[in-house]
């Protein structure tokens, strides 16, 4: 596969290391009342969709960017890759 | 002045020099190198920093520029400085002093061995090692590249001489994999 | 021998007379001929026996697909298997010897399988060796494996190399026939970076196998001529003897090269092949077709051949398998087969056409509306059985049967991806559907459209569109007038009534096997090809399936399409496993990473260990040292008593720096890092978000905005990635920045009551290293040798007072030289990782073995360390219920009631008297050793409640090294639990 990268251009998958959901950005709150329930969501609950999927893959063999990669799980065909501190900003992660 | 003797990645005393066919292959030892990296709201600074440091504009994303004093980009809003370690071996003190909080700036000199490939056709050789396309190198590109499992840094001053910087441990398997590559390409 | 059946003209280097040998004959043959080519001019038609019934079998083909024609090239250490002589490249010196028989290809003592084929049928494995279970590992699958061997390995190591590359182009064009050909002069001529593969040594495809010609010229003129011009064109690669193996995601192609298998053996440090993986923004697959036989009884006697492979052998080797050939076909390119040979002097007995309006001879009989009813010839072809059209059997002699039953565009790389083939109705075969292969266009033969005209018109037309599409002004070239011939075939597949006739003849698969499959219920296309291994060789069927397919639906009663296809995979042709692991081999298997003490410890003879990729020195043995323990209890010792060093370079160091590095480092530690004081280190314990322990550490501030973290040695890489995590995807606008500084630095321990002595010795002077000046836990910036900068850090693993000295790489061989020199009044001892991992045990310290991926912070006996005041990564998971039971596991030491024992490592705990299993099992031994300063062993362990169970005799157990006594539960401290030496 080739994702391509948001100032790299397309580079190989091979040199990036695969994590998982990018719902992984969105961690919980740890002082909300129903924390503990949330974690659980948040660490092992994950969809798993037959079609687009957004992802985290960080560049290790690259410039060590955490990617936002949205890929059809079925074809492989990627939609859209964001640098994932754009994207963790944009769901409010700033503080 | 301390009395400590430096040795090269390849464990000498004096760097390493291999000619094979059309290519010369360098073991580089006589360069600093420091990592800049811009302080959250810092980036023109750091940005204005490197580029006062090199005399040129802050390269951009896979590219390096500069003379004396080069530099090349590892990231977002980070590059290697890079000079000659005789004149800059407190190349990271330096820039420090001159970053005045702008940047995070770490000392990397050791945590590199760099070889040099000179002569013709080094893209030969390269798409042996790596999946850069080494071919369409013009000069100027700086690109982070895996060669056979190492992470590196190939820096491309003219198609004729190709820099690759990667991990000091492993100096003497990025040797062997280069010098195998140029004698199976050439 | 001399070579009987040499014909006149072809491609071959008649200049050049060279020797081959097959099985114990030498024989000679031309530059240019494969091993097939040349063994059927020399009349050798039997090359090989078959999968199952050990049949004697000869060619079916001239090309990649062929099924049947497979030997053991070369010898010795070189010797491969499997290799297909028609793809063969004759050299001087080759030799080949056949497989699958014994004692001879002529008597093979297996052929008995062929009178027993009743009991080998589909299934027969499923339905004989299944009972008992037992039996199958002793018995069945050794003779299985006895029986139906494909050639036997040289079972030494290969001696050649192989290297990996990458390529890129704007287009990658599959095949140089006409269509490729045609496609690579407009891409290269319209200045796109174009590469030109074709697996063949020639380009020209069917060009130069056919008579036909192209303008003035013949095919193979024309397609030498374009590929000369193709070579002088810079921006076009054309890669002969490469064959592309794959098509994977986004325009990646694998492709192999075979650079010097056309050699007797590769030039001096150059590759035997090379696997390239292509980065292409467009490809153009004009693989061309492959052609498919018709299936009756007996037809795979050698001599018996697809017509077009006839045609090939006669027009560029100059070879026929016999004097007098026959040709059976349902379509009018048989014909040429019988038109060709007979232009090379070669006798046509007869042309039998299944149509029966078949065309008319031309200086030969056709015999239309007639079936191939059988053949004989135990060893060759010597007769064939004709029915004709009113049902009259006769017999017609001759050495060689063209077959054609029509042509398969070869499709396969098309289904790499989600390409499914379907069914072209006009043609009467597959041809490619579905969604092909991101950026893959599909022109000629291998999109099902026949003629040279269509092939070469296609091919340009492809490429100037491609051109348009990625911005340049498409050039087409001048092509020549070729045929247009339409295709005039009438489908059939199969002579029935057939007792042994062959459709896959790789895997020795009948019709009648087809048949008693769907018999048996596997309906499924699927199913019919795992029952029976229809397509399952490594030919995966080329020149079998469609046959297959057909008589799945004449027995189902459906059409083809109906029936479905199956699949193709990578690779296209087998290829060698030494391909994949290209130069990754024995030492060079993955780099190796080498410590600045490497080339000192070498000298000292250090016994080296693995540690990921790291080489670490494990213990270094001394005159007279005969057992590792006495090296390693002697280097524990001296360095209890005196002082030790060990190089830790290997331990991970990461950087951090920037406003809200402290807070960064509360975030991603379970214990507290924010009031950290400058000069100080603090361990610390990382969590997963699960709440398990990930790593542990140091952190040492060195100013209010810089921290050097460490890593265990194992961790690096992973605890790097997930800082990165934190700090770009959960804290995006934290002040701080990450690089990795482990190989900036090479780092010693100190360890030992002469420790400070000894660093006082190289550490400047007006650095106060002294305990007050420096106590536990301190770390700085300082120099040492008189000015190099250098870190000291007073942090200890083995419990001694100890220190870790960190100098820029490039002079860490120097320093351990220094340190050992300014440590000799001390009697400094070098110790290795076998007595760090002694001393850590000792110590109750924790490390890789302990830190697994199911403990906790409470397991670990630091559950109090988890901060309750600030949110940490991991945090909150760690406070599950379940993690926090009250008979969880913790950490203890363990010494044997009998000090004499040993306490292995894996061996698990039960309280005394109770059953040994599962469900009582009280804990395990997570790490032991011996200890030389308490004189027995010692382990540590993890056990229920173990906080609570000082002084409890528990049985050890480790049924699988037989070991069971009593140990007594103990504090993990095993050597100074009040850590008095540390402050020292």
């Amino acid at each position: 596969m080739l994702i391509n990268h948001p100032l790299l251009g397309p580079r190989d998958a091979s040199e990036f290391v695969y994590k998982g959901d990018a719902a992984l950005i969105n961690r919980p709150d740890p002082d909300a009342p129903d924390a503990l329930e949330q974690f659980i969501d948040y660490g092992y609950l994950r969809d798993n969709p037959a079609g687009a999927h957004r992802e985290l893959w960080f560049h290790e063999q690259g410039d060590r960017s955490w990617l936002v990669v949205t890929r059809n799980t079925l074809t492989h065909e990627i939609t859209s890759v964001e640098l994932a501190r754009d994207v963790a900003r944009r769901e409010g992660r700033s503080k | 002045m301390h009395d400590l003797i430096a040795i090269s990645p390849l464990g000498a005393t004096r760097p390493r020099i291999d000619s094979h066919g059309p290519v010369t292959l360098t073991e580089v030892t006589d360069r600093a190198l420091a990592s800049v990296a811009a302080r959250l709201g810092h980036e023109a600074q750091a940005n204005a920093l490197v580029a006062s440091l090199i005399g040129a504009q802050a390269p951009g994303p896979a590219r390096m520029g500069g003379e004396t004093l080069m530099a090349f980009w590892m990231g977002p809003d980070q590059w290697m400085l890079d000079a000659p370690i005789d004149s800059h071996e407190d190349l990271a003190e330096r820039i420090k002093a001159e970053a005045k909080g702008s940047a995070s700036v770490t000392d990397q000199t050791g945590a590199w061995c760099r070889f040099d490939l000179s002569g013709d056709g080094l893209a030969d050789v390269f798409e042996r090692l790596t999946n850069a396309n080494t071919r369409a190198f013009t000069g100027g590109e700086a690109q982070r590249a895996a060669v056979e499992h190492m992470g590196c840094f190939l820096l491309c001053h003219s198609p004729r001489h190709i820099s690759v910087i990667g991990p000091r441990s492993s100096a003497g398997s990025l040797h062997h994999a280069l010098l195998t590559a140029i004698r199976s390409a050439h | 021998m001399t070579q009987v059946n040499r014909l006149a003209g072809g491609l071959i280097d008649r200049s050049r007379t060279i020797s081959f040998r097959f099985d114990d004959k030498w024989m000679k043959g031309h530059p240019g001929d494969t091993l097939a080519s040349a063994l059927l001019a020399n009349g050798v038609r039997l090359m090989g026996r078959s999968f199952k019934y050990h049949r004697p079998r000869g060619p079916l083909s001239a090309g990649s697909e062929e099924p049947n024609a497979i030997v053991e090239l070369r010898d010795g250490a070189r010797r491969e298997p499997n290799t297909r002589a028609t793809t063969a490249e004759l050299f001087d010196g080759l030799t080949a010897q056949s497989q699958n028989r014994w004692p001879s290809l002529a008597f093979d003592a297996l052929a008995i399988n062929d009178r027993l084929s009743n009991f080998f049928a589909a299934g027969f494995y499923y339905k004989t060796f299944m009972w008992p279970a037992a039996f199958w590992e002793k018995l069945y699958e050794p003779i299985i494996r006895r029986a139906a061997g494909l050639g036997s390995l040289s079972l030494q190591a290969d001696p050649d190399s192989y290297d990996k590359g990458y390529l890129h182009c704007d287009l990658l064009i599959i095949g140089a026939g006409p269509a490729g050909l045609a496609a690579a002069l407009t891409a290269g001529e319209s200045g796109l970076n174009v590469i030109l593969a074709d697996e063949d040594s020639l380009p020209g495809g069917r060009l130069n196998a056919e008579t036909f010609g192209l303008g003035q010229q013949s095919g193979s003129d024309w397609a030498a001529e374009a590929t000369e011009r193709l070579a002088a064109l810079p921006n076009v690669r054309l890669m002969t003897r490469t064959t592309v193996l794959g098509a994977f995601d986004h325009g990646i192609y694998g492709a192999l090269e075979r650079v010097s298998d056309h050699l007797p053996v590769p030039p001096e440090g150059k590759p035997r092949q090379i696997l390239w993986r292509i980065y292409s923004r467009r490809a153009i697959l004009a693989a061309g077709a492959t052609e498919r036989p018709i299936v009756f009884e007996n037809n795979d006697r050698p001599g018996i051949m697809l017509a077009g492979s006839l045609r090939a052998y006669a027009n560029r080797w100059a070879a026929t398998p016999a004097p007098e050939i026959a040709v059976f076909t349902n379509n009018d390119d048989g014909h040429r087969t019988a038109q060709d040979l007979k232009a090379k002097g070669v006798t046509v007995a007869a042309v039998i056409d299944t149509r029966p309006d078949a065309p008319k001879g031309n200086g030969y009989e056709v015999i239309a509306g007639g079936t191939v009813t059988n053949t004989s010839g135990r060893l060759g072809l010597t007769k064939i059985e004709v029915t004709d059209a009113r049902g009259t059997r006769r017999t017609i002699r001759c050495g060689a049967l063209g077959v054609s039953g029509g042509w398969n565009p070869n499709v396969s790389l098309t289904c790499h991806q989600r390409g499914r083939p379907t069914w072209d109705a006009d043609i009467h075969a597959f041809v490619p559907g579905g969604t092909l292969p991101e950026g893959m266009v599909v022109v000629g033969a291998a999109n099902g459209r026949f003629s040279n005209h269509t092939a070469l018109t296609s091919g340009a037309d492809a490429a100037a569109q491609i051109a348009t599409e990625l911005g340049h002004s498409a050039t087409r070239p001048d092509l020549p007038q070729a045929e247009d011939t339409p295709l005039a075939l009438t489908p059939f597949w199969h002579v029935k009534g057939a007792k042994r006739a062959w459709v896959d003849q790789q895997n020795d698969v009948t019709a009648k096997d087809v048949k008693l499959a769907h018999q048996e219920n596997f309906v499924s296309v699927e199913h019919l090809k795992r029952y029976t291994t229809l397509g399952m060789a490594t030919d995966q069927g080329k020149t079998s399936n469609t046959a297959g397919l057909a008589i799945m639906a004449e027995v189902a009663g459906k059409s083809i399409p109906e029936v479905g296809t199956t699949m193709f995979r990578p690779p296209y042709t087998p290829t060698a496993i030494g391909a994949f692991a290209g130069r990754a081999r024995g030492k060079d298997f993955r780099p190796t990473r080498k410590t600045l003490s490497h080339f000192w410890a070498e000298e000292q003879g250090a016994v080296f260990v693995e540690v990921g990729m790291w080489l670490r020195a494990q213990w270094f043995p001394r005159a007279g040292e005969t057992h590792w323990r006495q090296s390693v209890d002697r280097e524990v010792l001296q360095t209890r008593r005196s002082v030790g060093i060990c190089d830790v370079t290997t331990l991970g160091k990461i950087d951090v720096q920037g406003a809200d590095a402290a807070a960064f480092l509360n975030k991603i530690y379970c214990n507290a890092f924010a009031k950290l004081p400058v000069g100080r280190v603090r361990y610390g314990l990382m969590l997963r978000e699960d709440g398990i322990a990930m790593d542990d550490g140091t952190a040492a501030r060195l100013a209010e905005d810089h921290f050097v973290v460490t890593t265990t040695t194992a961790n690096a890489v992973t605890v790097y990635r997930h800082m990165e995590f934190v700090r770009q995807c959960l804290c995006p606008d934290m002040d701080v920045q990450l690089i990795s500084t482990t190989e900036a630095w090479a780092q010693y321990s100190v360890a030992g009551p002469n420790a400070r002595k000894l660093l006082q010795k190289v550490v400047d002077p007006e650095f106060d290293i002294s305990n007050e000046g420096f106590p536990y836990m301190a770390c700085g910036e300082i120099t040492v040798c008189g000015g190099l900068p250098a870190r000291l850090f007073r942090i200890s693993f083995s419990g001694e007072l100890a220190y870790e000295i960190a100098v820029p790489t490039r002079y860490g061989d120097a320093m351990i030289r220094r340190l050992m020199e300014a440590g000799r009044e001390f009697d400094v001892v070098a110790y290795g990782t076998e007595a760090l991992g002694v001393m850590r045990i000792e110590k109750g310290h924790a490390a890789g073995n302990e830190l697994n991926g199911t403990t906790t912070a409470l397991n670990l006996g630091m559950g109090k360390i988890v901060s309750a005041n600030k949110d940490s990564i991991g945090a909150v998971l760690s406070r599950r219920e379940g993690l926090n039971a009250p008979d969880a596991l913790r950490l203890v030491g363990l010494r044997p009631v009998d000090r004499s024992k040993p306490v292995p490592a894996g061996a698990h705990l039960m309280t005394r008297g109770s059953p040994v299993d599962a469900a009582h099992d009280q804990g395990y031994v997570t790490s032991a050793c011996y200890s030389p300063n308490l004189g027995h062993s010692i382990a540590l362990a993890f056990l229920k409640s173990g906080d609570t169970r000082m002084g409890e005799i528990l049985r050890l157990v480790s049924p699988l090294t037989g070991v069971e006594h009593d140990v007594e539960v103990v504090s993990a401290h095993f050597v100074d639990p009040e850590g008095e030496r540390l402050r020292a």
